[in-house]
């Protein structure tokens, strides 16, 4: 009876609309000589789609992971649901936010559903487990895996391994969100599935950050863009005011050209040809 | 166990290469598996230079705990050849062949890698350091048990040394461990061979024959010193068993879902060097065991530890059973030894096992 009270206690509530979920505050990464993070403070809110976007090496992975609670910052401060990244355990952290790195290989030949039921694990033992079936069976028909349930992930193509791992960690059902490259396997229509998805958990009061490479996925689904550029945060704002054709032509050191959709309004970044 | 009630009518399924891995499936498993393990037992009890029907043995049995159905053997003699040399044998057989499939079971989920393997971490060679010191030296402060003892305690040293060498920034990355493993391997082999060179020609022969494996002389006071253990490693193998699946996506995916990756492992590796270097202290080196049958495990009922580690427990115990069945009468007068058999036998199977499981998955890398 102790044990069940006391699981609860640590189960977190649902974020209010707006909430910090993370927060990263002047936060410095130096790996032997090399400074990957200078300085960087960026907040995800509950509610939004946060999209990182920025050229090779400009440190956006490391970021994802400071913020994610992986990588104690040389500088700076990270917090996550409002207390210190390193004051949570790594169960009550993995009830608060989900992963997805860039690479999700699986050493055994588990099936897709053994995968996908993984992101259930934070779960085990809490009042949280009696909705299992159901989050497992929701994140495999958002990702359009149903029918690739029984075939085991070595067999999969990457882009069906891509859609398993996000599907792994939708099913872990955190409010916060950190995907780094979710769309980078995948084709045009699950590229917009993924970002669909991203703001359809946004809508139910989730934060997500999602790191792309297509600035033009980003414009059309995010409501803001982050620009990060040799590990410092360029701008962050809403795409109408980050998509500048100076701005990113001097991000990208390629000329830039930015026109506006005629029937979205929505910017469209093109490298100028 | 329910599956025991049932004769194993599905059997002919389980090796056909449809993948369905249902509860079925694993039903069928469990009790091909322990049918096996009974017929095997009864038959290597019976079977030998001094032959004793099936019936008698199973009457012997029976006896014992009191049940009155079948015969025991008359002759007094035979009586004493079951209860005093085979039945411990047969049941050290069993406990060192299940501790080894768990123990591979074990190793290879912590460390992400189907290769890996109890010896990889160094359990074997160091332990039979410790085995051959005690031989060379003729150290007997602890009577019979002193080379069992000794074994144990500087194969569970040299697994924490591997361990905690392989760590850095409070983490042990695969690699590293493995390739620590190895060079581990080289230098307790290096002391093996120099144990060799310096031990009288009595003491090398010894020597030779532990390095072997061999389940011959079996005692019960060997099969009661290493029960509990085996037992213990069992009950916190499948605890931790849902935990090792996650270890499959990664060391920080594992992390990402709430798993304390490093005492996790950490955990792990003592169970693993705790109940390998007690089974191999009265049984020499086996190897092969550990590799191989959590690999066919994998094949018939995927690779979810729920179900691996306690399938692994009864295929080892039935392999090796089986093992030292042929070993005790492949050639009359001749007690093979154990170790060189499953290597013989083990080494080609698996290197075709690796051909086709690395076929069909496109690959480890």
């Amino acid at each position: 009876m102790r044990l069940l009270s006391r699981a609860q206690a640590h189960l977190p509530e649902p974020p209010a609309e707006g909430d910090v979920l993370a927060e990263a505050d002047a936060v410095v990464v130096t790996i032997g000589r090399k400074r990957l993070l200078d300085g960087v403070s960026l907040r995800v809110h509950a509610g939004e789609v946060l999209a990182l976007v920025g050229p090779n090496g400009a440190g956006k992975s490391t970021l994802l992971s400071v913020l994610a609670g992986d990588l104690p910052p040389s500088a700076g401060t990270v917090s996550i649901h409002g207390r210190p990244a390193t004051s949570w355990s790594t169960v009550d952290l993995a009830r608060r936010r989900a992963v997805l790195p860039q690479h999700n290989p699986v050493s055994f030949p588990f099936d897709v559903l053994a995968v996908v039921e993984m992101g259930r694990a934070p779960w085990e033992g809490t009042p949280a487990e009696d909705g299992d079936e159901r989050a497992v069976a929701a994140a495999l028909a958002d990702t359009e895996l149903t029918a690739f349930a029984t075939r085991t992930y070595p067999t999969l193509s990457g882009g069906e391994q891509a859609r398993t791992a996000l599907a792994r960690v939708l099913a872990q059902s955190a409010s916060l969100l950190l995907l780094d490259e979710p769309t980078a396997a995948l084709d045009l229509r699950h590229q917009e599935q993924v970002l669909a998805l991203a703001r359809a958990r946004a809508a139910e009061g989730a934060g997500v950050l999602v790191v792309l490479h297509d600035l033009g996925l980003a414009a059309a689904h995010a409501d803001r863009i982050a620009v990060l550029a040799a590990g410092g945060l360029v701008e962050a704002g809403p795409p109408e005011e980050v998509c500048h054709a100076e701005l990113l032509s001097g991000v990208y050191q390629h000329p830039v050209e930015v026109i506006t959709h005629p029937r979205t309004g929505k910017p469209i970044v093109l490298p100028y040809r | 166990m329910t599956a025991t009630a049932s004769p194993p009518v599905t059997s002919g399924g389980e090796l056909g290469p449809p993948p369905g891995r249902g509860p079925a499936r694993v039903a069928a498993l469990f009790t091909v598996l322990t049918v096996g393990l009974v017929v095997v037992s009864i038959v290597s009890a019976a079977v030998g230079q001094f032959g004793i029907p099936a019936s008698q043995v199973v009457g012997a049995v029976l006896d014992r705990i009191g049940i009155d159905v079948l015969a025991p053997p008359a002759d007094p003699f035979a009586e004493a050849a079951l209860w005093d040399v085979r039945f411990p044998r047969v049941v050290l057989a069993l406990l060192v062949g299940g501790v080894l499939g768990v123990c591979g079971a074990l190793m290879q989920g912590c460390f992400g890698n189907p290769l890996a393997e109890p010896g990889v971490v160094g359990v074997s060679s160091g332990a039979a350091v410790g085995a051959c010191l005690s031989i060379v030296f003729g150290w007997t402060f602890l009577g019979a048990f002193t080379t069992p003892a000794l074994a144990f305690g500087t194969g569970l040293v040299t697994t924490l040394a591997v361990y905690v060498l392989a760590r850095s920034k409070g983490r042990a990355g695969v690699v590293t461990m493995i390739l620590t493993g190895v060079a581990v391997n080289a230098v307790a082999n290096a002391a093996i061979a120099f144990l060799v060179f310096a031990g009288d020609q009595a003491a090398r022969e010894q020597i030779v024959f532990w390095q072997l494996g061999s389940l011959a002389g079996s005692r019960w006071a060997y099969v009661a010193t290493i029960a509990p253990l085996v037992g213990v490693c069992v009950v916190v193998s499948l605890l931790l068993a849902r935990r090792l699946d996650l270890l499959a996506l990664g060391d920080r995916q594992a992390r990402h879902l709430g798993v304390d990756v490093e005492s996790l492992r950490l955990v792990t590796i003592v169970v693993v060097a705790i109940a390998v270097s007690a089974a191999v202290s009265y049984s020499g080196i086996i190897s092969f065991v550990g590799l191989v049958v959590p690999h066919l495990i994998r094949m018939i009922t995927g690779p979810g530890h729920r179900v691996l580690i306690p399938a692994s427990l009864l295929g080892g115990a039935l392999l090796l059973a089986a093992a030292d069945l042929l070993a005790r009468n492949a050639f009359h007068y001749a007690d093979l030894p154990i170790g060189m058999l499953t290597a013989l036998v083990g080494g080609p199977f698996f290197f075709w096992l690796l051909l086709r499981t690395r076929r069909r998955e496109g690959g480890w890398t």
